[in-house]
């Protein structure tokens, strides 16, 4: 196989770690040193060779790792996966985009061979092989969105459109920024982003919306989000926040750099053809801030970016008790040069 | 676009007026499936003029093999429909989108009940086909005056669940009947003339129906009208034809305008006006009465102008 | 008592309008306590309503049964919660047919709890009209351990179930019919902010 998985856990003795390779291909979220909510969507049809974004679903060197991790949270609690009765369609559509794409983007590891509904997966990475006849839910050991969802890294919620509106009505959510998909099952586009501070007064939602409506098969989009996460943990849920909170008070001006993360996530969006909902998986990258400041363009930007953000936005992405430290250890690597444009590396 | 080239595989006359046309891929490959209501865009090149007229898909869903749609011929309309009942024939190649639903059902439904007059059973063909394979509770109406009026009639499967209604034969559709005693989580859909959708719109808001269990397919074709012309941004002129849309007229002068449905529906083509004197006739579906009175808005697919000057935001 | 007045807040917290009579629609009714005010005046506002209603009241203390007994409604019951209505309510929605409006007035937390539940049954969102009337106590579920808190008057508060110490969100659930209350001093645990009565 291409890719050497890592060993490593998300939880307890936390030994999630980048390579080299992996550190030089974060999805860095800043294009300039400032930042502001914007509807930044772009087209999803590829992108620079090795980046997170040529792909359509994106494998890394954490792939196995991330979905142990996941299968652990599920073990515990069941309900971060869930689709209302009328979103089990959905969820075929998605495990059918799921696998064609893996096994065209990845042939060396994943394999789909399909014989009109007679379909047989093979999962390299994962030790998986399953025969299946598409659209029964009977020949599958759970169902088709958990199924996938199991095998694909990020969390993924499918929308249901009616009312010119989306309606959040499935999903496989067990590495969220502290938002919880059994509260907000059943949620439209407003309500769920209801707790999101100034962006409603920009008007963000409303045209993020109305392009969402809009979105058309073979022409998927995609877009950055960000926050701060304390220790590389994908599972921030709300529901476990009284056993990951004490860990947020745990940073030291010497521990800083190591354990404060940049949290990124690669959102994209599908419009799903027999269903005829939208697919949004949300990818999940983390980088280390002495991994960051590596690249110096990086590390002078998020210092600014940090720097200058509005009390409101560090308070709502959870990191304002952290806020000084985070600025004052990534000052050091700030020599006030100018940065170039563009998200990657210099 | 994100369009397909396909292969016109058979033109069949289903009526005096409708023509059923069936696309496959030139090499066979599998068509993406898609969800009942859906339509596509065609595109016809006709005499240097690139029309594109959407029509409902009529075949089922989750058949790759091919997409077909039924055009019905309106001789008075831009020539969309005569070019596709006078030059296409098999074995013809087109450019064709992927498909697009404005007019999907709502999946979360009880039962469904499916209205539809004259040319409008179209996009009740593939959801008939949808809710067959999915087993969900459905009944169909098809009202026409007469037998001869009702185009679609022919493209109706036999089954319990359909009920023809032919005024003439004494069979008129009571809509009264047919809404007064659906359970709980039923929706309804219309398509058809616009009094057909007014007037099940009025027999549920009687009946107490609330408006989020009402869907109408509110898609138009373009009308045609007296010429006109718009200003650019630029100051560049472009002339309007009477048999040509906005959208078109743009198109044919290489303007890069969005577009969608092509019907008034979708609001992809949205354009904003920078000075208007005179009256848009506003015929879209997608603008507020509020954004049509101010004249600050228009949907280039389907509206027209009449007046002096109008500048558009391009 | 009046209708309650609630400062603005995020989109996910409902608002309540006054009920408004629906002509010739049959009209399921449930009020708790000081909500039986907001039923009469509806049916002093539409007299011929009350032939087609089918009225659940759940007194909870309040004295208003008689009166709204008098008004003479198709069918008319009173239970001692939410929960003994619950039965007879979900029968009354497998019956209705499509036209049906129903009318909630009193707490968030019977308006929570029905609208959930006819949701479930499949009435539109748009079928259903609420009026709040009497106490601003909420219904809140606890993100932690799934349990629900009912009658929830101060922020903080104890979860009733796994005894965890929640800040009361706006932030609400039409499905589950409750708000959201977090864990408080998750991290900083024991120290504690001041409780305060809730807000409207």
């Amino acid at each position: 196989m291409t890719i050497s998985f890592n060993d490593e856990t998300f939880r307890d003795d936390y030994t999630f770690h980048n390579s080299p390779a992996a550190i030089r291909r974060f999805p860095f979220p800043f294009d300039q040193d400032s930042y502001m909510y914007s509807v930044n969507l772009e087209p999803h049809a590829g992108g620079r060779e090795g980046t997170p974004f040529q792909k359509r679903f994106d494998v890394d060197e954490h792939y196995v790792a991330e979905m142990k991790d996941r299968a652990i949270t599920l073990a515990d609690d069941p309900l971060r996966c869930q689709s209302l009765p009328h979103m089990e369609l959905a969820g075929w559509d998605f495990l059918e985009l799921v696998m064609t794409s893996k096994a065209e983007d990845y042939p060396d590891l994943f394999t789909l061979n399909r014989d009109g509904d007679r379909w047989h997966w093979i999962n390299r990475p994962l030790g998986i092989e399953q025969r299946f006849t598409f659209l029964d839910p009977t020949t599958l050991p759970c169902g088709p969105l958990e199924y996938i969802t199991r095998q694909t890294q990020g969390d993924h919620a499918l929308l249901d459109q009616r009312d010119d509106n989306l309606w959040m009505e499935a999903g496989m959510i067990t590495s969220q920024a502290d938002w919880s998909l059994d509260f907000d099952i059943g949620m439209n586009f407003y309500e769920w982003h209801a707790p999101v501070p100034r962006a409603h007064e920009l008007g963000v939602f409303q045209r993020a919306l109305k392009f969402l409506l809009a979105l058309q098969q073979g022409a998927p989009s995609r877009r950055l989000n960000w926050t701060m996460t304390v220790n590389p943990r994908l599972d921030t849920s709300p529901e476990n926040y009284h056993k990951w909170g004490p860990e947020k008070r745990t940073i030291t001006p010497e521990n800083v750099g190591s354990k404060q993360h940049l949290r990124v996530e690669l959102q994209t969006l599908w419009r799903l053809p027999r269903s005829n909902a939208i697919a949004f998986p949300i990818r999940c990258y983390l980088l280390s801030l002495e991994d960051i400041v590596s690249q110096p363009k990086w590390g002078r930007r998020l210092h600014r970016v940090l720097r200058d953000l509005p009390d409101e936005l560090a308070e709502y992405k959870g990191f304002a008790v952290n806020r000084p430290m985070i600025v004052d250890y990534l000052s050091r690597f700030d020599d006030g040069a100018p940065t170039s444009p563009g998200i990657f590396p210099d | 676009m994100n369009a397909l080239e396909l292969r016109v595989a058979a033109v069949d006359p289903i009526s005096p007026l409708v023509t059923r046309f069936r696309f496959e891929h030139p090499e066979g490959a599998t068509l993406p499936p898609f969800s009942g209501g859906a339509h596509v865009v065609v595109e016809m090149p006709d005499d240097g003029i690139l029309r594109r007229n959407a029509y409902s898909l009529i075949s089922d869903p989750l058949d790759g093999r091919a997409y077909e749609i039924a055009v019905r011929r309106e001789d008075t309309g831009r020539g969309g429909s005569r070019f596709m009942h006078h030059r296409v024939k098999a074995g013809d190649m087109l450019r064709v989108t992927r498909p697009i639903n404005l007019f999907s059902l709502d999946l979360r439904a009880r039962k469904h009940v499916l209205i539809g007059g004259g040319i409008g059973i179209t996009p009740f063909l593939a959801q008939l086909a949808q809710l067959t394979r999915l087993q969900a509770p459905f009944e169909l109406h098809y009202a026409a005056r007469t037998r001869s009026e009702a185009a679609g009639l022919s493209l109706l499967p036999d089954m319990p669940q359909v009920h023809v209604h032919i005024s003439d034969e004494g069979n008129r559709m009571d809509l009264g009947a047919i809404l007064g005693h659906q359970p709980l989580g039923t929706h309804v859909y219309t398509c058809g003339p616009e009094g057909l959708i007014a007037a099940v719109d009025d027999t549920a808001a009687r009946l107490g129906w609330p408006r989020g269990a009402l869907h109408s397919e509110a898609f138009l074709a373009p009308p045609p009208g007296t010429p006109f012309a718009v200003t650019l941004a630029s100051g560049r002129r472009i002339e309007v034809g009477p048999h040509e849309s906005l959208l078109e007229a743009l198109e044919a002068a290489e303007v890069p305008v969005d577009w969608s449905c092509r019907g008034g529906a979708c609001g992809r083509c949205e354009t904003r006006v920078a000075a208007c004197h005179g009256r848009i006739e506003h015929n879209d579906h997608w603008l507020t009465d509020d954004e049509k009175a101010a004249q600050t808005k228009i949907m280039p697919c389907v509206s027209r102008f009449a007046g002096e000057t109008l500048t558009l935001d391009l | 008592m009046p209708r309650t007045a609630f400062t603005p807040s995020i989109t996910s917290r409902p608002t309540y309008a006054p009920l408004r009579p629906h002509p010739a629609a049959p009209a399921l009714m449930l009020a708790d306590a000081d909500g039986a005010e907001a039923l009469m005046e509806l049916a002093a506002a539409d007299p011929a309503l009350m032939a087609r209603a089918h009225v659940i009241y759940i007194p909870a203390g309040a004295a208003h049964g008689p009166g709204l007994r008098a008004l003479g409604s198709a069918m008319y019951h009173e239970a001692p919660s939410f929960a003994a209505a619950t039965e007879r309510f979900r029968k009354a929605l497998t019956d209705a047919r499509m036209g049906t409006q129903l009318y909630l007035a009193g707490t968030e937390g019977l308006i929570g709890q029905a609208t959930a539940e006819a949701l479930a049954a499949g009435l539109p969102a748009d079928a259903i009209q609420a009026e709040h009337r009497g106490t601003i106590a909420r219904r809140m579920q606890c993100v932690h351990c799934k349990g629900m808190t009912e009658d929830v008057t101060t922020d903080p508060f104890t979860c009733a179930h796994c005894g965890l110490v929640l800040f009361v969100r706006d932030h609400f659930s039409r499905r589950l019919g409750a708000f959201q209350g977090v864990c408080v001093d998750a991290e900083t645990p024991g120290i504690l902010p001041e409780t305060q009565e809730i807000r409207a």
